[in-house]
């Protein structure tokens, strides 16, 4: 089955096509770099941009892959949630398509597609499993029962893991996307210097990093900006608070849910420290930990793909009525 | 906003005390009502927003979260309903424009704006501006500016919170 992928949720455009199992072109057109002379100020709405980088993109893929639009048995793209006038470029691109060659249709949701993104590389992954989705814009566990059948088990109460790396970054005067820079930062640095609070630490599988952001935000302004080997130190100590607090709902989720193989996707899945110190405590629990290759854990659209392969499969086609959903929270369609 | 500008000053002790304060301020909010928040990351914006919800009626299973990401959510309260908006993320006016900001400001909704001290064009006709300062981890500094007739009765509306 020979299926196009789109996204185009929040800040990249991204198009991929997948025969079976097979990733055989994918691109995706970040606006990271368009952003950087903003110094460190998070990216502007990306409608106006994905507008004239969509049809270059689906290009691209076709082209490498040397496939034919006609050849195509279905097309998949992201509905939500997102950014509306974002996700209606994906969706937008998608229906013509759709209508002009006369081909199923089918919208995913960014969250489930994320967590299918392990099952590119890795073949053996199966179903029941626990989920991770930890992003900019998302903190979500979740019991993934299979393709369609997801339960929440909890989600951030006010930022995303994500956003407060972003944020933090900013205060830091650190480059953006602030989990890379503050990953990079950390080198070295010792994370017991400051016991920066871990988060909801209790029982309840809900997440909360606005309380973390503020009690960086407070050390700064007592202790003025770290610069060196402090800000080495404070910048380990931060991202060590953020991945326990992952760490420890994660795997307390895995083991009320008696799961024993989770999946972690999603930008923040892009951390050294998370993965190390997941796979470490995971292993301890007799869990197994899975994280999708670094190109599969930030927005992309092999993952909408290999979601909507399964979908089209089982003969789902949404047709034109397909709308864009930006609130639309954990659900599928 | 300078100083000669503020109408109102007071401390909040805890968030828990920064959300009662905005309860009081959502029971006397009337649909189309303009709040602005400004103020450092980790103040209490989105603290404060999240009482807003609370006050207008909104499940309080629902978590109120920071929109930097999503830009713009709205929330359905029983007594009204909350555009909870986040410029954070934007460049220019004009985006704000591009995402529907006129017709938020004509909508039958609250509206608070996070950063909304980010383009002067952002600002609202009449209403509030509210700027949060960081004190400590808890105690938080609110000034309260009022943009026009509107925004006086509101800050009468909090004036005896205690």
């Amino acid at each position: 089955m020979l299926v196009l992928g789109i996204e185009s949720s929040c800040d990249e455009c991204a198009a991929a096509l997948m025969r079976g199992e097979d990733l055989l072109a994918q691109n995706v057109s970040s606006q990271i770099e368009l952003h950087a002379p903003y110094g460190g100020v998070v990216p502007e709405l990306a409608s106006r941009d994905h507008v004239r980088k969509i049809v270059p993109v689906i290009k691209s893929v076709m082209e490498a892959s040397g496939a034919c639009l006609e050849d195509l048995d279905g097309i998949g793209v992201t509905v939500g949630p997102g950014l509306i006038g974002s996700l209606l470029v994906g969706v937008t691109a998608a229906k013509t398509l759709s209508w002009s060659l006369q081909k199923p249709i089918v919208g995913v949701n960014h969250l489930e597609a994320h967590l299918r993104a392990a099952f590119i590389d890795d073949h053996d992954l199966y179903y029941p499993h626990l989920g991770l989705v930890v992003s900019g814009g998302h903190t979500s566990l979740f019991r993934v029962n299979g393709v369609g059948d997801l339960v929440l088990l909890g989600r951030t109460l006010d930022d995303a893991a994500g956003e407060a790396f972003d944020k933090v970054a900013k205060l830091l005067g650190l480059s953006y996307p602030g989990g890379i820079s503050i990953q990079r930062a950390a080198k070295g640095g010792d994370p017991n210097t400051i016991r920066f609070p871990r988060p909801m630490p209790g029982k309840r599988l809900d997440s909360s990093f606005s309380g973390l952001k503020t009690s960086a935000a407070v050390h700064i302004r007592k202790n003025g900006l770290p610069e060196g080997k402090a800000l080495s130190d404070f910048t380990a100590s931060f991202q060590e608070a953020v991945v326990d607090t992952l760490v420890r709902k994660t795997l307390l989720a895995a083991r009320r849910e008696k799961l024993d193989l989770v999946v972690v996707s999603g930008g923040v899945g892009a951390n050294e420290r998370l993965r190390e110190k997941m796979n470490k405590k995971a292993l301890a629990d007799g869990v197994r930990v899975v994280f999708p290759p670094v190109e599969f854990c930030t927005d992309n659209a092999a993952m909408v793909a290999a979601l909507a392969a399964v979908y089209l499969g089982r003969g789902t086609d949404h047709g034109l009525g397909l709308d864009a959903n930006a609130g639309l929270g954990w659900q599928t369609l | 906003m300078t100083t000669d500008n503020v109408n109102l000053s007071l401390q909040t002790s805890s968030a828990k005390r920064t959300m009662e304060l905005a309860r009081m301020l959502a029971g006397a909010l009337k649909p189309g009502d303009w709040i602005g928040l400004t103020g450092d990351l980790g103040a209490g914006k989105t603290c404060f927003s999240k009482g807003l919800a609370l006050g207008l009626g909104v499940d309080e299973n629902i978590p109120v979260t920071s929109p930097t990401f999503t830009i713009l959510q709205t929330y359905h309260g029983r007594m009204m309903c909350l555009n909870h908006l986040d410029l954070y993320r934007l460049g220019n006016y004009s985006e704000l424009v591009e995402i529907g900001y006129e017709e938020l400001l004509e909508d039958r909704c609250v509206l608070s704006v996070e950063w909304c001290d980010k383009f002067p064009e952002a600002m609202g006709a009449d209403g509030i501006v509210i700027n949060f300062e960081l004190v400590d981890e808890k105690i938080r500094n609110l000034s309260f500016e009022a943009l026009g007739p509107r925004g006086r009765e509101l800050i009468e509306s909090v004036r005896d919170f205690d």
